[in-house]
């Protein structure tokens, strides 16, 4: 047990060890200061030249919005396609079929988004080439999109009044050639050489003991398992994603994987702070969300060393704590800490079954992904953070008697019913999604679909309900891990999800990139005794308030109804 | 009759609110309050189940129902009352002000230099009347021709009269002020209903109310919240008929309105109208609600030395005799000096000299026996020439040394040097000569005002910065500026050094406060983010501003400030509060509503209620009674302590944070017991 705890603290630690220089280095490639990647620089002009950019040209927010939004409907449009005809395209030795119209709008969207819900299996349900140049290529640049806002956030927020916040293709292309690439390379090598397969060959077949011809389905998997991690997607190669013994062969691999998907989520928080020159802030919060990750991770851990109640109730010992739908080789606490990293950033990667965790694990698991700033994901985790932030600093300055200031920017009414609109969005898209899907369920579930409604849950009841709640909490929060369980792919859950997946992730990347340009905007005001400051433990304190008292007040009704009632009744 | 009534609820108010807040029930006036609107059409549905259930069963007991719309619509009245009372005190203020002036008979001088008598309700703007001694002044405006002294104790509750005249800075009258001597000629400065407090009272009733800045940013996160918990509740069908469990629709709004901050929405106005009240109760007047939230920005504060930061005057503090005059003789000649100077600096050297001398040890010499000589700019030295020849002079340094070097004396070293000394301490040295021989310095210094010393560390506290404005060298001033604790000073100030000033600090971003009262600081008050003219300034000083203080006392900007304050952390604490107790009232409804059909949840019963029934009524009742119980709190504002940012958010986290999350408990187990007695 003891060794355990001890593998997860290691684990920790090696994140923090690499995050922290990791983040200072990403402040210096941003802001445009020497670092000893710019050899790179000739290949990335290249990269312009080719394009037809000019990475001088000065944007404001709304042209980085405008940026951004074009260049994601291009990929959308170019997955979609591919997806839908990737059996009459090469690189298919398998001979998997093409999607289907609304499998393959679901898919596109939630790769698109970095969310990779994988409503298909990867065994089953891709070509080779789909998996590289469609699914893969979409991990590096959604990741880098999430990276390249939050950079211009940041941008916003480091001088006193601007209104030019860099490039955006820059800092798209910046955040791949300087950070996701020669990472995933190394990733991909640790890897490839631990035993997931990386070649271009299709099933492999053997005869096992029992007599059985058994096919094996591998493929480049390597390549995309890494990026998968570093660029917090969470899309695997195989079905069981993280779980699968090629997809993650080893305790070694488990840590790598554990590591490479928060480096670059923490890394984010670091480089704020040294980005914007004041580095204090920065440490405020990554101690903020460091102390969310520890509230969500310590029940999960004991909630899952502890076992199940009600095999307890049996008489039966379980000294290796909950071991259903976990795997062997890694054990229920590097399964917890994978299963509470992997929802507060928004990874969806799993390496157990979340849908067999205990109910209590399974409230932590949905509420991490409720708040999704804790860390967060590959950039629009500070994002999502600087939302609670612009609340807290409103109703902090109110209580110390001061017109809200945050950096020197007076945060007034547009700001904050900007920030307001962005915090509602989130309730609104999960309960009213699982709302809609409650609805059908109930008072349709015979209707003549292709799939009944009726036949979507393999558990009714309070977990059934943890079910429709988890999956569009993991789309709304652009996750994309799963409590499975649930038949998601037919026209239903694709549609709902496919449109809670988007909204859910470009208004929340527009809406503090507009707070943040609007702020810059704004005349710089010196601090005095009466501001408030931002970059202390109090006001670290009262953010970390407004998130659990918000998110806490949003889903309490629907997280009674599900885990919190399974749980109880587990007890009784 | 200026009545400071510190009563809250004054019972002719009360009646008066009470009728008010069933006025306000009027949709088109609560759409303007979003949080108590939505609560308002719950009530309505409420009547409309309560109704149903009367004859049908399937959302609870008819009584069940209608004690909930009752609740209900005494949250929304308790809402509506608390801002009525907050309007009708701030009215009640504003009219022991306007009673005065009313039906006044005026003497207007016509065009053709006729006199007719009439009411002061007919006086127009630019018209032109006067006033003789004991007349009351009908209504607001500026002396064009004469001086007078008037008693302004119906206006400031001060008892000593005052001094009013033409073409100075203190030219203004103000109507229902009493004139005690002398005559003046005045022409009106406002339309009827137009003066200053009539704008007033328009702002306190709320018809011309404009919601400030950070009202409206407040009430837009507040909205937000409230559709936050429209989908809470508006989603919890469809979860309930999954998980086989009907909900009331009693529940269902019972919950709605717990959760949605109706707190603070309901207290949100009465809490800006207590602003500008206690503005008024200060005797400042605000052209708008803005400007008092605007002064719980400032930044900078511009504040005159004089009469501000020290008290009037110079005073003689201290003689210095040279060596070889003993002190008796030099104060004596001092004070001989001095008897015929009339400036206040003169009467402290005689006052000092009074009580220096040892009683009986000097006797004066007849009046008849002395020749007083005036100052002229000329000599510029004061003194007198007694009959047995002496000639004592009173004068500065360098004009003695005239007198002495020309009637042959020396100016010794030791005077120069005690010069000096008294110069470099922000003192004023006076030197006095016996027939051209200097005897000995006196020291002049300005006295701080006891305790100003507190108040600028307190504003230092605050963040804000202090300035000095003041006409003395800049030597003096640094003196002055040091001792009394001011951040910074302007000396040997003109009017336009305060304008650019401000616009230096206004373009780093800084919010500026600055009083003044003459037509040359009229410029600078309107530059300025909160400009506070003295009533007793001139109309272009009032105008420009957007405040008038009535007491025309110098140091109200400090407590304007603590007024603006006090008006945004009374908004954000009791913010917090509301939203602080959303977490008790969710432990009280949310198992109440489930437990029927899911037994298990029982678990989250925590505070171990009688029954669903009793959990919604005591989450509802407390709902509705901590309205009221608040009102006081709206009325007078949260106490403001100068501790620092960080600081003051960490206590009033822990009072209204902590304390939110803790009392609504403690009162919904309270409610519980004593509704469990009745179901």
């Amino acid at each position: 047990m003891n060794t355990e705890l001890l593998g997860i603290a290691a684990t920790f630690l090696i994140t923090l060890v690499i995050a922290i220089p990791l983040g200072k280095y990403l402040a210096k490639v941003f802001a445009g200061e020497k670092v000893w990647t710019d050899f790179l620089s000739p290949f990335e002009n290249g990269i312009y030249k080719l394009s037809g950019i000019n990475p001088r040209e000065q944007m404001n927010w709304k042209q980085h919005m405008k940026a951004m939004l074009t260049i994601n409907s291009v990929w959308l449009i170019y997955g979609f396609f591919v997806l839908l005809y990737q059996d009459k395209l090469p690189l298919n030795p398998d001979g998997n079929p093409g999607m289907s119209a609304d499998l393959s709008f679901n898919t596109i969207i939630s790769f698109v988004v970095n969310c990779n819900l994988q409503h298909y299996s990867g065994e089953t349900g891709v070509s080779y080439l789909t998996q590289h140049f469609v699914l893969m290529f979409l991990h590096f640049t959604s990741a880098a999109t999430g990276i390249a806002s939050a950079i211009v956030v940041f941008k916003a927020f480091r001088d006193k009044t601007v209104t030019s916040l860099g490039n955006f293709w820059e800092f798209f292309v910046r955040s791949i050639t300087r950070l996701l690439l020669p990472l995933s390379i190394i990733i991909a090598l640790i890897l490839a050489f631990s035993g997931t397969p990386a070649s271009y060959k299709g099933k492999d077949q053997y005869v096992s003991l029992q007599g059985d011809t058994v096919n094996v389905s591998r493929g480049p998997a390597a390549q995309m398992i890494a990026i998968k991690h570093l660029g917090t997607n969470g899309g695997g190669w195989f079905g069981a994603n993280s779980a699968h013994p090629l997809e993650n062969p080893s305790y070694l691999t488990n840590m790598v994987e554990m590591i490479a998907q928060v480096i670059i989520p923490v890394a984010m928080v670091i480089a704020f702070g040294y980005f914007i020159r004041r580095k204090k802030l920065g440490w405020i919060i990554f101690g903020v969300m460091t102390a969310g990750l520890f509230l969500l991770l310590i029940p999960t851990i004991s909630s899952e060393l502890s076992g199940n109640p009600s095999i307890a109730k049996m008489g039966i010992s379980q000294s290796t704590g909950a071991m259903e739908g976990k795997e062997v080789r890694f054990g229920p606490a590097a399964s917890a800490y994978w299963s509470t990293v992997t929802t507060i950033i928004s990874t969806g990667s799993v390496n157990s079954m979340h849908d067999s965790t205990m109910p209590l694990t399974g409230l932590w698991q949905m509420l991490a992904m409720m708040i999704n700033s804790f860390y967060g994901g590959c950039g629009v985790g500070v994002l999502n953070y600087l939302i609670y932030l612009i609340i807290a600093v409103f109703i902090s300055g109110l209580m110390v008697g001061r017109t809200p200031e945050f950096l020197g920017h007076k945060v007034e009414a547009r700001e904050v019913k900007i920030a307001a609109l962005i915090t509602l969005l989130s309730p609104l898209l999960i309960m009213a999604g699982t709302a809609l899907a409650c609805f059908v369920y109930t008072d349709y579930g015979h209707a003549d679909w292709a799939v009944k409604p009726a036949s979507w849950l393999n558990n009714p009841g309070f977990h059934g309900f943890s079910e429709m709640l988890y999956e569009m909490t993991s789309s709304n929060a652009n996750n994309g891990s799963g409590f499975e369980g649930l038949g998601d792919n037919n026209i239903f859950w694709n549609v709902s999800t496919g449109f809670v997946l988007i909204l859910g992730r470009f208004l929340p990347i527009i809406g503090p990139v507009a707070i943040a340009g609007l702020l810059g905007q704004k005349k710089y005001i010196p601090e005095s005794a009466g501001t408030l400051r931002t970059d202390t433990i109090t006001f670290g304190i009262m953010t970390l308030a407004v998130i659990l008292v918000l998110n806490a007040l949003s889903y309490f009704p629907a997280l009674a109804l599900g885990p919190l009632a399974e749980y109880f009744s587990m007890l009784k | 009759m200026k009545q400071q009534s510190n009563r809250l609820f004054e019972p002719a108010l009360v009646s008066a609110a009470l009728k008010q807040s069933f006025i306000k029930l009027d949709p088109r006036l609560m759409v303007r309050n979003p949080v108590m609107f939505t609560v308002e059409i719950g009530t309505a549905v409420m009547l409309y189940i309560s109704v149903y259930s009367f004859g049908n069963s399937g959302q609870g007991s008819f009584g069940y129902n209608l004690t909930i719309f009752l609740i209900l619509l005494l949250t929304v009245l308790f809402a509506n009352f608390a801002e009525a009372i907050a309007e009708a005190r701030g009215k009640a203020q504003a009219d022991s002000l306007r009673k005065t002036r009313e039906d006044t008979p005026a003497k207007v001088i016509k065009a053709d230099g006729s006199v007719e008598t009439r009411s002061s309700a007919t006086l127009r703007k630019g018209e032109v009347f006067f006033c003789e001694a004991g007349d009351i002044i009908p209504t607001d405006g500026e002396i064009i021709e004469g001086i007078a002294t008037i008693d302004e104790s119906a206006i400031t509750g001060e008892s000593a009269p005052v001094i009013r005249e033409s073409g100075g800075d203190k030219s203004s009258v103000t109507g229902g002020t009493k004139v005690l001597s002398d005559r003046i000629k005045v022409e009106v400065s406002s339309q009827p209903g137009e003066s200053f407090l009539d704008k007033m009272i328009a702002l306190v009733e709320g018809a011309s109310r404009q919601k400030t800045p950070n009202e409206i940013a407040l009430t837009i996160l507040l909205a937000s919240f409230t559709l936050i918990f429209i989908i809470v509740c508006v989603t919890l069908k469809p979860f309930g008929d999954y998980a086989n469990t009907p909900i009331t629709v009693a529940a269902l709004i019972s919950l709605f309105v717990c959760l949605i901050p109706t707190t603070i929405g309901g207290l949100l106005s009465a809490i800006g109208i207590a602003g500008m009240d206690r503005a008024l109760r200060a005797n400042v007047i605000t052209k708008s609600g803005k400007a008092v939230e605007t002064a719980g920005d400032i930044d900078t504060l511009l504040l005159d030395k004089t009469g501000t930061i020290t008290i009037g005057n110079r005073k003689a503090t201290h003689f210095y005799s040279l060596p070889g005059v003993t002190e008796e003789h030099f104060v004596k000649s001092s004070l001989l000096a001095s008897l015929s100077d009339e400036t206040p600096e003169g009467k402290s050297i005689v006052e000092l000299a009074r009580q220096t001398l040892r009683p009986g040890a000097f006797n004066l010499p007849e009046s008849s026996s002395m020749t007083f000589v005036k100052f002229t700019a000329e000599t510029r030295s004061s003194g007198v020439d007694l009959s047995d020849g002496t000639r004592i002079r009173k004068g500065a340094a360098d004009a003695i040394r005239n007198i002495a070097l020309n009637s042959g004396n020396e100016f010794s070293e030791d005077i120069a040097k005690e010069v000096t000394r008294i110069s470099s301490n922000g003192g004023t040295p006076l030197v006095v000569s016996e027939n051209g021989k200097p005897l000995g310095v006196i020291e002049l210094q300005d006295i701080i005002k006891p305790g100003i010393q507190e108040r600028f560390e307190r504003l230092r506290r605050m963040g804000v910065k202090t300035v000095m404005v003041t006409g003395d060298n800049p030597l003096t001033a640094k003196y002055i500026a040091e001792k009394a604790g001011v951040d910074d000073f302007i000396a040997e100030a003109k009017p336009e050094d305060k304008m650019n000033y401000i616009k230096h600090e206004q373009a780093q971003g800084k919010l500026v406060a600055m009083m003044g009262d003459g037509t040359n600081d009229a410029p600078a008050l309107a530059q300025a983010d909160v400009g506070v003219a003295m009533n007793s300034g001139t109309q272009a000083a009032k105008e420009a501003g957007n405040m008038v203080d009535l007491d025309n006392d110098p140091t109200k900007l400090i407590e304007i400030v603590e007024i603006g304050k006090q008006l945004l952390i009374t908004r954000g604490t009791l913010t917090t509060f509301s939203i602080a107790n959303d977490v008790a009232k969710y432990f009280a409804i949310v198992p109440a509503l489930f437990i029927a059909s899911i037994p298990a949840l029982q678990g989250l019963n925590i505070m171990a209620l009688h029954s669903p029934e009793s959990a919604i009524l005591s989450a509802v009742i407390f709902n509705a009674i901590i309205i009221p119980i608040l009102i006081p709190l709206a009325l007078k504002g949260v106490a403001y302590k100068p501790l620092g940012a960080s600081a003051l958010l960490r206590r009033n986290l822990l009072l209204y944070g902590i304390g939110g999350v803790i009392v609504p408990f403690i009162g919904i187990k309270m409610i519980d017991y004593l509704v469990a007695l009745f179901i």
